[in-house]
């Protein structure tokens, strides 16, 4: 099973009862799986041929954005039962404040924040590190190897999150999340917790409340280490006794080493946080020089700096053994490792070159996308307006961004289309046009829509709606059929508010209606709409079955 | 002993059902597996690809390291040809002769071929055209499978062959019956 799959069915064996997400690339399966394990009233449901029992009452609906699923699992966990937050690295930032607090409320039922990082950026717009705001938060992290790890500490995670009454990250990344193996299961899932609101008055976060929870957060620092000491996820394996180089192998990072088949080394798997100092202690001690392989950023490459002290040789991203950005590889820690037992400078890592007669092959929009007619129209428009700018934001319409269309300024973070749009107008620019699609407009564009209405700003905002996530896969988007009463709501004036169908017969409306609103001062909201391709296609197909 | 294969090809073609058959397959025979996929982005008509490996002992990297594949199974040719870094001197490529243009700038047909045959060992056949030719046109996939089974030295063409059974199965007798003839097919035609 996928490794998404894996942590799903972890969760659920683990007894859990809830997940809460919003759906972003390579974590949307996870909440998927759940969905279809355990929805539609099914009484029980069939994995690796063993018959379990589903339970329809686990919530599993999608939430507008990440922050919310953050904050009602943690509404869960304070009933008592067991809740699971599912996001893509990026994710973590919008769910950030409530994220870091719920580690000063502490936590009743289990509840396991999962984020899936996306080294090399396949389909994001960086590559943070989401082991930095576990730190940051001083929770403990589990970062799976494989997919059965990811199976099994699913479980470990619950169980620890209730016994410290703190909410635990697992982190994954790109290739474990989106990569299959075969994992063994439990052939019985657990009950789920009873109902148990908690009473404290630690879920009052006050600042006389919250400074004596953030005592006893560190506090738990000591329990934690302890866990990661006893975990064994945090291993030594040894090819040689009395190795001159030591590997720390952190998540995924440990296959490619094991993958090198490196003789002369000694091994400290990590993937239980925070790092178990007295371990790395030792193990430095047998060794000479320790490299730090770890998918993402240097997090514990920085760490074993400080544990080891300036005169210890420390190989690994920071110094150039491995390359500084994007997913490692079996390649590039491979030529890692013989440089670090040869002491040599590593050869040159091979690079992404193309062979001969071949270029690349761009993801576009579907033919037959109402993405295109939008930006069909949008780029006669602003062919007419030469000081036009463009917000883009996160979604299929970002590929708006190349050819043929070339037809967006910007892309930085879901919402930002709207909030720069105004910023920009506020300084002076015009036309200032936003493109957002309409699950991104409820996860983050809402808010900043109403600071424009208050500003009355100078922007025109398209919402282009094709009543779907569909740049995930096509899940339900939060606000369907409801944006003209959310925008008037919202304080849009009636007259400045359309609604459009986007198809190349409607051309000249659709520009027609650009023109008059981007000419009228204040905030004007176009609303193509048409069903995504894809989703229309997939329900056609199951409406023949 | 183990297989590692890469599965190529632009999004909506196809490679993923390949990959899911010879999962299956290996499951069945109690192998171990490791299947990386591309989800999300790179789907939408972009060249996607899977590195499929198989072993019967335990498989660390989700990864194959450069030169080490033994088979490149690809839907498109100049999608075959963008990994032959990663295909071990020995390797063979299995490919799809008809190209996908969805882009301005795809390479001259002539050149790209002459770059194609000069690797070390290449099957290419119109399977579209042979997909049409036994009434199976949604099929082209499963042909490519049977043209590289007899390059699949951990599977044996009856074990694939099975497998094809059991995932079309819930789609009943007639696709069945098309995929059996399609992965025959392609497997007769591989060995000419």
């Amino acid at each position: 099973m996928l490794g998404d799959e894996a942590i799903a069915l972890g969760a659920l064996h683990a007894g859990l009862s809830g997940v809460y997400a919003y759906p972003g690339t390579p974590s949307t399966e996870i909440t998927e799986f759940i969905q279809n394990a355990t929805g539609y009233g099914k009484e029980t449901y069939i994995i690796g041929g063993h018959e379990l029992k589903a339970n329809g009452k686990i919530h599993s609906r999608w939430c507008s954005n990440e922050k919310t699923a953050m904050e009602a699992a943690l509404g869960m966990s304070y009933a008592g039962k067991r809740a699971l937050v599912c996001m893509k690295h990026v994710g973590m930032n919008v769910c950030a404040d409530a994220f870091v607090n719920s580690a000063i409320t502490g936590v009743n039922g289990g509840l396991v924040v999962l984020a899936a990082d996306d080294p090399s950026m396949h389909s994001s717009q960086n590559e943070q590190d989401s082991r930095f705001y576990a730190k940051f938060a001083m929770i403990p992290i589990f970062e799976p190897s494989n997919q059965q790890e990811a199976y099994n500490m699913m479980e470990d995670a619950f169980n620890l999150s209730e016994s410290l009454k703190l909410p635990v990250l697992m982190r994954v990344v790109t290739r474990l999340a989106h990569s299959r193996a075969n994992v063994e299961i439990k052939e019985k899932a657990n009950d789920e917790n009873k109902l148990n609101p908690d009473n404290g008055r630690h879920w009052v976060l006050l600042p006389a409340i919250a400074r004596k929870n953030y005592l006893s957060l560190i506090e738990k620092q000591k329990d934690m280490i302890n866990a990661s000491l006893s975990s064994k996820y945090n291993k030594l394996e040894t090819t040689k006794q009395n190795a001159k180089l030591g590997i720390i192998a952190c998540g995924i990072g440990y296959n490619y080493v094991m993958e090198s088949n490196a003789e002369d080394v000694e091994i400290l798997k990590i993937s239980q946080y925070p790092l178990p100092e007295q371990k790395i202690k030792d193990f430095a001690a047998k060794c000479e020089k320790i490299l730090v392989v770890e998918d993402g950023q240097p997090v514990v490459e920085e760490a074993v700096h400080g544990i080891l002290g300036a005169e210890y040789s420390i190989l690994g991203r920071l110094n150039g053994n491995l390359p500084r950005t994007g997913e490692l590889n079996p390649d590039s820690v491979a030529i890692a490792i013989n440089a670090a037992i040869t002491g040599e400078e590593p050869k040159e890592y091979p690079t992404a070159t193309s062979p001969i007669n071949v270029v690349g092959r761009p993801p576009a929009l579907c033919q037959g996308c109402g993405h295109r007619d939008v930006y069909t129209a949008l780029k006669e428009i602003v062919e007419e307006y030469k000081d036009a700018r463009v917000f883009g934001d996160i979604g299929c319409y970002t590929l708006g961004a190349l050819p043929p269309f070339q037809a967006i300024n910007s892309c930085v973070d879901m919402g930002a289309s709207i909030t720069m749009a105004k910023g920009a107008a506020d300084a002076g620019v015009w036309p200032a046009i936003s493109v957002i699609g309409d699950s991104t407009f409820t996860h983050s564009g809402m808010t900043g829509l109403l600071d424009a209405v208050n500003d009355k700003s100078n922007i025109t905002v398209i919402i282009s709606d094709n009543l779907t996530t569909a740049m995930t896969g096509g899940q339900d988007s939060q606000g369907t059929y409801r944006f003209e009463q959310i925008c008037l709501g919202l304080g849009v004036e009636p007259e400045h508010l359309h609604v459009v169908v986007p198809l190349p017969k409607n051309m000249d409306e659709i520009k027609q209606i650009l023109r008059d609103e981007i000419n009228y001062k204040g905030v004007s909201v176009i609303i193509p709409r048409r069903e995504c391709i894809q989703t229309h296609a997939r329900k056609l197909r199951q409406a023949k079955k | 002993m183990k297989t590692d294969i890469i599965l190529a090809g632009v999004g909506g073609q196809g490679i993923l059902s390949i990959a899911t058959i010879i999962g299956e397959a290996a499951t069945k025979a109690g192998l171990n597996l490791k299947q990386a996929e591309v989800h999300g982005m790179s789907q939408r008509g972009g060249d996607v690809q899977s590195n499929l490996r198989l072993s019967n002992e335990t498989i660390y990297s989700d990864l194959i390291p450069r030169g080490k594949a033994d088979l490149i199974i690809a839907m498109e040719p100049m999608e075959a040809l963008r990994y032959v870094q990663y295909l071990s001197p020995n390797g063979v490529i299995v490919t799809s002769s008809k190209p996908f243009v969805n882009i301005p700038n795809y390479p001259d047909e002539t050149e790209l071929f002459k770059e194609l045959d000069s690797q070390n060992k290449v099957v290419r056949l119109d399977i579209e055209e042979m997909a049409k030719e036994i009434k199976a046109p949604k099929s082209a996939n499963v042909i490519l499978l049977g043209m590289a089974a007899p390059f699949l030295d951990i599977l044996s063409a009856e074990e694939l062959r099975s497998a094809v059974g059991r995932v079309f199965s819930s789609k009943g007798e007639a696709i069945v019956e098309a995929n059996y003839k399609a992965f025959d097919f392609g497997y007769e035609n591989a060995n000419k």
